[in-house]
Parts: C-alpha cells; structure tokens; sequence
C-alpha cells in the first residue's frame, strides 16, 4: 500500500475510534443572572458567557465590537427584555450576524417571556416621565419566582437549539425550581419580621424584591428613571423619610454615593449598598448567593 | 483585478438580496411579536445652531455646519427602522432641509442589511454612507463637534460620501475582532465629491465632464480594514485603514484614490454612573491623490495630465468628567483651505467645546474654533451654541 493511504486509513480509523464528543452549547447573556440561571439550566452541556459584567448597570453597556464576535460564534442567545437592553443589543445583534440568535430564531431567548411585568404604564405615556420602559418594569431577575420562569424560558430556548440533551434541561431545570422554592421560604422568613417597611430607593430597580419580599417604596433618589435628583425632589425626599418612617436608602453599587450620603446626613435614614446582580461584590457567586446577600443585609439593616 | 472582483462581489450582494431563501438558516420562524412593536422604530433629531464668525468669509464648507452668523438649521433627521422579515433589517434617514427660507428633503440613507448570511458575512444595498474612517458615517446629531472636520469636508464634501450602491463584509473567525468591508456606489453626484462631482464646474482650471457609468470601472469602490481590541475591561481600541478608488471628472479616463488611517481608543471604567467618566481619543489621516486630466481650453492653453496630492488629519479627545457633562478638544491640519483647489495654502485649526446633557434625549453645546489659514492674514475666531432633541424611539448606541 501507498504510504499515501496508509496515512489515510489512519486519518479514518482515528476518527473512528474517537468518542463522539459534542462541542457544548454556547450561551451568551446579557448580564450575569441570566448567565447564572442559564448555567443551573444548562449544567455540563453548555458554556456561558454574559456581555455585560456584574458591577456593571445593565442601561448602559456598551456596544464593544468583541462583543460582536462573541456573538457571532454564539448558539443561544438570552436578553433579559422589556427594553433593559435597547440601547445596546440592536447593534450587537446586527454586527453579529449569526442568523441563529436573530430575534424570532431558535437560539434567541427573551427572559421576560411570560412574566407578568410591573409598573406597565396604564395611560399614555412620553419621555417627560424621563426614560421610562414602555413595556413595564425590566428588573425581573429580582424575584426568584421570575427566575423559575426565566429558567424555564432558557431551557426552551436550549432545548430548541440542543434537542439531543433535553431530558438534561429538563432535569436540571426541575432541580433548579425545587431548590428555588426550598431557598424562598427561607428568604422569606428571613425578611418576614419586616413587612410593610419603606425604604427609599435610587433607580427604580427594585419592584419584583419588594413586592416579594413585602416591603414598600416610598420614594426613589431619581425624581424620574434617569434623571439626576434636585435640589426641590431632595427636600421632598427628605420630609418623606420621617413621615413615612423610612430606615434605609437603598442604593445600586454603581450610582454616586453623593444622593444618598446627603439624605442619611439630613435624616439619620441608613444607606445600604445592595448589589442587584449575580458577581456584583464578592461572594455572590450564583442566584441563590444574589438573595441570601440581598435578604441577609436588608434584614440586618432593617432590624 | 481588485475592481473586477469587488463588481463581481457587489453582483453577488444583488444576487443574494433578491434571493434570502437560499441562504437563510433553516428554521427562522417570523418573530413573535406584540402589534404595537410591529410598528418600525421611529424617532427625529433636530439640530440647532447660533454662529458669530470674526470675519463673515469665514471658511465652513460643511452642508451641515454652523455656516452664517446667527441661527442655522443644522439637520432635521428622521429616522425610520426595523426588521423587515427574518433576513433583512431596513434603515432610512430622510433630512429635512431650510436653505434661504425654501424647505427640502434628502435621502441620507435608506438601505438593507442583511441577518443572517452564513460565515459572517453582511451584505447591505441602498442608499448608505461609505464606510470611510470613523466620522463619514456618522449622523450630524452624533458628532462629537458642532461643525465637520476639515478634512473630511475637504475629501468628501459638504455632506459627506455617500450613495446608491452594494457593500459586503465579513467578520473573519479570529480570536479578535476583524472586519473586512468591501463596497460598489455610484460616483456621481454632490455627495460624491473628489469623484465624478466637483463642487466648482472646474478642477484645477480643468472643465469637469458629464462622464457616465460605461462598465465597471467608473463606479467607486471602498476596501476597508477595521479591527478592535479589548486592552483592559475598560480600554477598547478600535483601528482601520480605508482605501477609495474612483473615476473623477477631469477626463474620460482620470481617476482619485483616497487612503487613510483611523483610531479610537476609549476608557470608561465598568462602574460608570450612567456612563461617566469616560475619555476618548480619535484620530484620523488621509491622503488624496487626484489624477487632473489633458484639458485644451478655449484660450488656446493646454494643460497637460497632472496628479495633485494633499493630505490632513485631525486628532480629537473627549473628556466625560461629571455625569451629563463631556469636554473636548480636536486639533486639524490640512494642505488646502479651499476644497475646489487643492493647490492653496496650509490651514490649521483648533477646537474645544463643553457640551452638557440634560439627558440622553438633549444635548447644549457650546464650542469655540480658532481658524488659521496660510492665505489669510488674520485667524478667525468662531463661536457656536448647538442645541439638539431627539424624539421617538431610543436611539442606539454604537461604538
Ligand atoms: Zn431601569
């Protein structure tokens, strides 16, 4: 035999015996939560990745072209929604060029899917209000019940692109929802001793905790989303803080600390950092950490 | 041989928009939406100006430039996109237009592009800015400046280059990111300048020539190099290198090149509040080289062929230092003052301004130049105040 297919007989007999290995399924998020929730979902099978890190605040993230060529390799794809992400994705998806996370394709997943959005203006609505989401509130990720369902939206998406490790997805996401719920109670019992509480908060990024957990805004640092407090909306703040109680200011790692220090200053009410994401402070490795932290440092602070 | 293959190439872009089926992915449902997000993105940018000049022959040659002294209409631009179906994405931008008192419309873009080819490759066809460089593109409600740079005003014209054409790209499958572009656009007319268009009827004394599209050879073809690196979490360089070959104006065989170089470096730490600070740097050069044809005029002279060369750059940097507040400072060098004659003096000129947001949908400008040119005797001092809105959809933001 000719050298020439001796080499190739072996080339064959290689492939052959090589076990059939699947290149894992590459995920990129937005942020991290969805990263975390997608790699509970997803488990061994899949590779995540989110564009925007942890300290970050996900309005505003911006368009890198390395972005572009993560995307562009990607198999799933999964925003978060209700227009968090408007300002950057549309570019990202567009250099991308991968037809395979297109909105409307298999490997695109919209996180809110099936989640019953708050604060969805009930009138007509323009940009006076500053920027607000038409489409509701966007901070979903906030409750763990919508993390269920934000995993179940996943596990769609991944099933649709990966069909041969549904049964997987499927498992994992059950365990996901059971583990969820066991570590709900416990959240919830944690913050139970402080129903009804007010709190001040900067962005309003904290709806879906609230509600959850039964605490109530009584006043935002931002007199509208986006908008950078006044002189006039801060003396309002600070009358609101004594007559509604309030004992702490809550604050997103990434906004200056100035607003808040300010109030604490002038009403004795406690500034608390809480980090609104997965990776934001050390520690908070995965979902459940995101709560345990979230739970623990609010009922400290509220106590 | 590079022309043959970039025509064969925009054939082909043709080819694939008429028919997406054939390379679509298998498998694209029509994506599930509300009614109302049926409705394409919508929105309208108005750009003002107030101008005091020293000298009222000031040297503005910009269609969208602060251009007299008191109050301009810089640019009304709507703004009209979507997706089309599951292949295609459609973009228009149409300006609206106050010269003397007398209203007008414009086609600024209005072009395809393509979702989802295979092997990243994008093709886009309409009506588009060439992929030049880093500003050519660029809306006037985005520029950094309230005023064009000189050079590329100088090279392109009062509004810039672009036109009725084809372009394909490819994002090659790199551990970093690099882009090559490739485009075919018709050559003539007023946004076509340094091409079959010049802004004078003459070009260095030569009478400019109807000159139509006979074969392949008198469209304009753009190659361009874009590459991006991420330094650090919070420094990202974007490069590129462009090169235009086209037809001009000045024989029946006489062609201009355009090469240049750009850079953009930007830090923003990853816990920007609302996307303060941030700095930037930007820089760009270009070379013309434009070949003048044999031309015998009515007086009997006869000019013989000759090639004129001239070349600029400007380098800017933004400085966000407060939230809603960026400064910024550019400095510009070219070998002409006077776009039709590329055989006049040096001029520099430099520029600061503060610009302050009021949120992402406003902005209020103020800037001030100072203009030196070699066959001038005195600079001229130039204030503006530019105020912008937007309205309607959110605006994306790119990089
Ligand atoms: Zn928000």
């Amino acid at each position: 035999m000719r050298p020439i297919f001796l080499f190739a007989s072996f080339l064959l007999t290689l492939q052959i015996a090589r076990p059939v290995e699947a290149a894992p399924v590459n995920v990129v998020t937005t942020t991290e939560d969805l990263a975390a929730i997608a790699k509970e979902v997803g488990g061994e099978r899949v590779e995540v990745e989110s564009l925007a890190k942890g300290v970050q605040d996900p309005h505003f993230i911006e368009a890198k072209p390395s972005f572009m060529l993560k995307l562009s390799r990607a198999d799933l794809f999964v925003q978060v929604g209700l227009e968090l992400e408007q300002a950057w994705v549309g570019p990202l998806l567009l250099g991308g060029r991968n037809g395979k996370i297109q909105s409307g394709a298999p490997g695109f997943v919209d996180a809110s899917r099936g989640i019953t959005a708050l604060e969805v203006p009930a009138e007509p609505i323009d940009r006076s209000a500053g920027d607000v989401h038409l489409q509701g509130n966007p901070h979903i990720w906030l409750d763990p019940m919508n993390g269920k369902q934000i995993a179940r939206n996943i596990a769609e998406g991944l099933k649709r692109v990966d069909p041969k490790g549904a049964a997987e997805y499927d498992r994992n996401l059950a365990d996901f929802s059971t583990r969820i719920d066991a570590a709900l109670s416990r959240w919830q019992e944690r913050m139970k001793p402080f129903e009804g509480a007010k709190v001040i908060t900067y962005h309003n990024s904290w709806p879906y905790f609230l509600k959850r957990f039964g605490l109530v805004a009584a006043g935002y640092i931002e007199p509208k989303p986006g908008i950078p407090s006044s002189t006039s909306h801060m003396r309002e703040v600070i009358a609101l803080i004594p007559r509604e109680q309030v004992k702490v200011i809550l604050m997103e790692p990434y906004f200056s600390d100035q607003a808040p220090k300010f109030l604490a200053e002038k009403t004795g009410a406690k500034v608390v950092p809480l980090p609104p994401s997965v990776s934001a402070s050390a520690g908070i490795n995965d979902y459940f950490d995101l709560f345990d932290l979230l739970t623990n440092r609010l009922a400290e602070a509220l106590r | 041989m590079m022309r043959s293959i970039l025509f064969a190439l925009s054939v082909l872009g043709a080819i694939l928009g008429i028919v997406p089926s054939l390379f679509a992915q298998e498998g694209i449902a029509p994506p599930a939406r509300s009614a109302q997000t049926f409705n394409p993105e919508i929105s309208l940018d108005g750009l003002f100006s107030a101008a005091t000049f020293s000298d009222p022959d000031h040297l503005q040659f910009g269609a969208h430039d602060p251009n007299k002294r008191g109050f301009t209409l810089q640019n009304l631009e709507l703004t009209l996109a979507g997706n089309v179906d599951p292949y295609f994405r459609g973009e228009a931008h149409l300006i609206f237009g106050l010269e003397d008192g007398e209203s007008f419309i414009e086609v600024e873009e209005a072009f395809l592009t393509t979702l989802s080819l295979p092997y990243g490759l994008q093709v886009m066809g309409g009506q588009f800015f060439t992929r030049f460089g880093r500003q050519n593109p660029l809306h006037p409600h985005v520029w950094d400046f309230a005023d064009q740079n000189m050079i590329n005003t100088l090279m392109f014209g009062g509004d810039g280059l672009r036109s009725p054409g084809v372009q394909l790209s490819a994002l090659l499958p790199l551990p970093f990111y690099l882009e090559l572009i490739g485009s075919a656009q018709n050559a003539e007319g007023e946004t076509a300048t340094s091409f079959l268009f010049a802004p004078e009827e003459t070009f260095a004394g030569r009478p400019i020539l109807e000159r139509d599209v006979h074969d392949e050879g008198d469209l304009l073809y753009l190659g361009r190099i874009k590459t991006s690196l991420d330094l650090s979490e919070s420094v990202t360089l974007v490069a590129g290198t462009s090169h235009l070959f086209g037809p001009n104006g000045t024989g029946e065989n006489t062609s201009t090149r355009i090469h240049g170089v750009d850079l953009f470096v930007k830090w923003k730490p990853l816990t920007a509040d609302h996307g303060w600070p941030f700095v930037t740097f930007q820089g760009e050069a270009m070379r013309r080289s434009y070949e003048a044809g044999e031309a015998a005029l009515d007086d009997g002279t006869v000019l013989s062929e000759e090639t004129f060369a001239n070349d600029g750059f400007y380098i800017q940097s933004l400085y966000g230092f407060a939230r809603r507040w960026v400064a910024g400072i550019r400095y510009e060098q070219a070998d002409a003052t006077d776009p039709v004659d590329p055989a006049s003096g040096e001029r520099w000129r430099a520029s600061s301004n503060l610009t302050f947001y009021p949120s992402e949908f406003s902005k209020i400008r103020l800037q001030y130049n100072y203009d030196n040119s070699d066959d001038r005797d005195d600079p001229i001092h130039a204030v503006f105040i530019q105020y912008a809105f937007l309205i309607g959809a959110h605006g994306a933001h790119t990089f």
